[in-house]
């Protein structure tokens, strides 16, 4: 028994918690491409350095907060720096709506167009950054690092694995699931939110019944931004903040999005946790968890890691093309695409 | 094949620019950049065909173009003859049995007698099965190869043939990924291409980077053969020192201009072959016919045209244009680093290209490429420059002034973005637009 509740929490350690962390991030990753694809219709590549900018603003201020020695132990400074990091971030997108993509869509250009507008807009956004901060790696998170440790966890069940959860961790967690919770009430009670899926749903009747087109995507531009915000500062206080990483991660990302069906938002978290969970999963190695259930003359040598975590960033792509074979419209899509 | 009197006046400008940075820095520095501009021109001729004839949205370049750089280590790189001792066995035995599970897979999705889930089951039974027995084949041959002198070789190095054959045999590598890929995601709407193609660049250059017995990995492949003779041997020969003496420079520098110099008339021969079968086809009822299927797809099936067909082979000889420029650039370069293919050099920059120069339009392309790459190299120290003196008035050793010069390069990035933004919103169709 004692064997089983170790593999139990070896997983949990290794597996889950972990994955549900990055889960948490990549569906708020996922969940302002969505909005932009659903509202705008488009696939917005400068998604990733638009969280890269916004985890850029709050680590700026998070260095003047430092420096003025406002913090807020044992909670990380950047919490405190975050809401500056959403204004700057929405300002800066709305302003690429009004100097880039408006233009573009009152010509009513073809999807394809607009997402070549967002490859020049990510250049610019990339290089911004790059001149701003540099390239180096950078850490944000100066809280406390652990709510419970490996070893407090092993003194206090007995047990030879360890939990160890990190304060970021359940940070990243709670603030994911407010702001999802918030999205869809906002989404589903308020005027402006319904606005936003009858727009999403038909443009034409949408301005028939006396919507606002420039408002809505001005709501969209500022929950999106905000959303990319919010997930590039929780990835960099989970792990750390690099220009180079966050322009990779737009593809796991998109992978999320899709996979979930695109343009809906409850596919765009699903999608979030099925990237997280198979790339964690996939490239975890299962040795110790076996050495555990299965009796001692069973075990074969071998890791028993499907894939090298070299290979990381393929996990998303291969669930996406399968998902392209076997169901391009996504998941949880209700809608023809 | 024509160019007017306008289109003339822009190649102009471009080559007296690059006089002018011959003059100013050094004709070296000059011929360096053409040589990467032709190269860069082929790779955007490449894309032009996907993007500008077919408007299948390709940001997979970088994957295409690397494994054009893989078909030189593979072709002319000398074999290691310990290596293929070693692993050769468990290779073919791993082959032999991906080849079976594969086949496996394609017959029992032929077998239409069963259900959907008794198929899909059996399909993830027999991979399983398959990855299974493909481990205790591959692993082992993998370990034997990699324990092979790794600081040296570590890999199974080439066939040793010429380096001239590898240009071909990478547009062939590059043609049979992207039959692959359009096999997968053509037919589907463009952004999932897009996001397709772009992942699986990405994958290609995971697996350089990290399988070593085939590419050696980030180890690097370095000193491969080369199509022209070498500066050193080239320098102590009598008609080089009386060229050197003529022209008042050292020997070395002139072996090394005239090495240069080689590969700019190759790269031009090249290119020059390439424009020419570009702007046949695209002026023949073939070409008229792949426009037309861009501009109206339901007219054109309902005339009988197999759209998928269609873009699938454009799909796939753009590829292999692409695949032909990255064995160049590899070859240009003497050595294969897996680590230094990014997205924003390698498939964004050459968009730039492409849309810059004008989409749809060969020369149009091959403008772009000439463009994009003179401003890509000169607008590093152009901003370096820039910015040391216009921050000159702070003090030295000031944290700013640091900041800014360490990170003067990373303008060009910014340079690039509003030059592609300028170019979509007030130029559309890009400096030389398609003829209608």
């Amino acid at each position: 028994m004692q064997d089983y509740a170790n593999a139990f929490v070896l997983l949990l350690n290794y597996v889950v918690v972990p994955a549900t962390t990055y889960g948490c991030q990549l569906a708020l990753g996922a969940l302002g491409v969505s909005l932009i694809f659903s509202v705008l219709r488009f696939s917005n590549f400068a998604h990733g350095e638009l969280m890269s900018f916004g985890t850029m603003i709050t680590l700026l201020v998070t260095w003047w907060l430092q420096a003025h020695g406002l913090t807020i132990q044992p909670l990380a400074t950047a919490l405190l720096a975050l809401p500056a990091g959403v204004l700057v971030t929405v300002l800066l997108s709305l302003a690429t709506d009004r100097f880039v993509y408006r233009y573009y869509r009152i010509k009513r250009s073809d999807p394809i167009v607009l997402l070549i507008v967002s490859i020049g807009v990510m250049l610019v956004m990339s290089g911004l950054v790059r001149f701003i901060i540099g390239t180096d790696d950078r850490t944000l998170d100066d809280g406390v690092r652990f709510v419970i440790s490996a070893k407090q966890f092993r003194d206090l069940t007995g047990l030879q694995e360890g939990l160890a959860i990190r304060a970021t961790q359940i940070i990243t967690i709670a603030l994911a699931a407010v702001s999802v919770g918030l999205l869809f009430w906002f989404l589903r009670h308020t005027k402006t939110g319904k606005a936003m899926r009858a727009f999403a749903d038909n443009e034409d009747l949408a301005g028939l019944s006396g919507i606002s087109a420039q408002r809505v995507v001005t709501i969209t531009w500022v929950v999106a931004a905000t959303l990319a915000t919010l997930a590039g500062v929780l990835y960099g206080l989970d792990k750390s903040f690099r220009p180079f990483v966050y322009q990779q991660l737009v593809l796991p990302i998109f992978a999320a999005a899709i996979v979930g069906g695109f343009g809906n938002p409850v596919g765009a978290i699903v999608g979030g946790f099925i990237v997280a969970f198979s790339e964690v999963a996939l490239t975890y190695s299962f040795k110790r968890f076996f050495s555990y259930v299965l009796p001692a003359d069973w075990l074969p040598d071998g890791l028993y890691q499907l894939i090298s975590t070299d290979y990381k960033y393929a996990v998303s792509f291969v669930i996406l093309v399968v998902v392209l074979i076997v169901r391009p419209s996504g998941f949880l899509n209700t809608r023809s695409s | 094949m024509s160019i007017s009197g306008k289109n003339f006046m822009l190649f102009a400008a471009v080559a007296a620019v690059l006089c002018v940075i011959a003059a100013v820095q050094s004709v070296a520095v000059a011929v360096t950049i053409v040589n990467l501009c032709l190269v860069s021109a082929v790779m955007s001729l490449g894309l032009n065909i996907q993007w500008g004839y077919a408007g299948l949205p390709n940001l997979g370049v970088m994957g295409f173009a690397a494994l054009g750089g893989l078909a030189v280590v593979l072709v002319s790189a000398p074999g290691v003859p310990a290596a293929i001792a070693a692993g050769g066995p468990g290779l073919i035995a791993s082959f032999v049995v991906v080849v079976v599970t594969v086949a496996a897979v394609v017959g029992i999705r032929r077998l239409t007698s069963l259900s959907r889930a008794t198929r899909v089951a059996a399909v993830i039974a027999v991979l399983a099965l398959g990855y299974l027995i493909l481990g205790r084949y591959f692993g082992p041959a993998k370990n034997l190869i990699e324990a092979i002198d790794p600081s040296a070789t570590g890999y199974l190095g080439g066939l040793g043939l010429p380096v001239l054959l590898s240009w071909p045999v990478g547009a062939l590598f590059a043609a049979a990924a992207a039959w692959l890929v359009g096999k997968i995601a053509l037919g589907l709407r463009g952004d999932y291409l897009a996001i397709a193609s772009l992942g699986i660049s990405e994958i290609i250059i995971a697996v350089l980077k990290n399988e070593d017995w085939l590419s050696r990995g980030v180890k690097n492949v370095v000193g491969l053969p080369r199509p022209l003779p070498d500066e050193l041997g080239l320098a102590g020969t009598p008609w080089l020192q009386s060229l050197a003496i003529q022209f008042g420079i050292s020997p070395p520098d002139a072996a090394a201009l005239v090495v240069k110099l080689g590969y700019s008339a190759l790269f031009m021969l090249v290119l020059a072959f390439l424009l020419l079968l570009s702007e046949k086809a695209l002026h023949s009822p073939w070409g008229r016919m792949i426009y037309a299927v861009r501009d109206n797809e339901i007219a054109a099936s309902a005339m009988g045209k197999d759209v998928k067909n269609l873009h699938l082979i454009v799909f796939v000889i753009g590829a292999a244009v692409i695949g032909l420029a990255g064995a160049m650039l590899v070859t240009l370069d003497g050595q294969f680093t897996p680590g230094t293919y990014q997205p924003l050099r390698f498939t964004f920059l050459i968009w730039v290209m492409v849309i810059v120069g004008g989409s749809g339009n060969n020369w149009g392309a091959v403008l772009g490429a000439l463009i994009i790459w003179t401003c890509w190299i000169e607008a590093d120290p152009i901003g370096t420059w820039l910015i040391q003196h216009s921050i000159g008035w702070l003090p030295s050793g000031n944290a700013m002034r640091e900041q800014l010069t360490a990170n003067a390069s990373q303008m060009r990035l910014i340079v690039m973005g509003v030059i592609l933004l300028v170019t979509l919103r007030f130029k559309p169709g890009g400096l030389i637009p398609e003829r209608h």
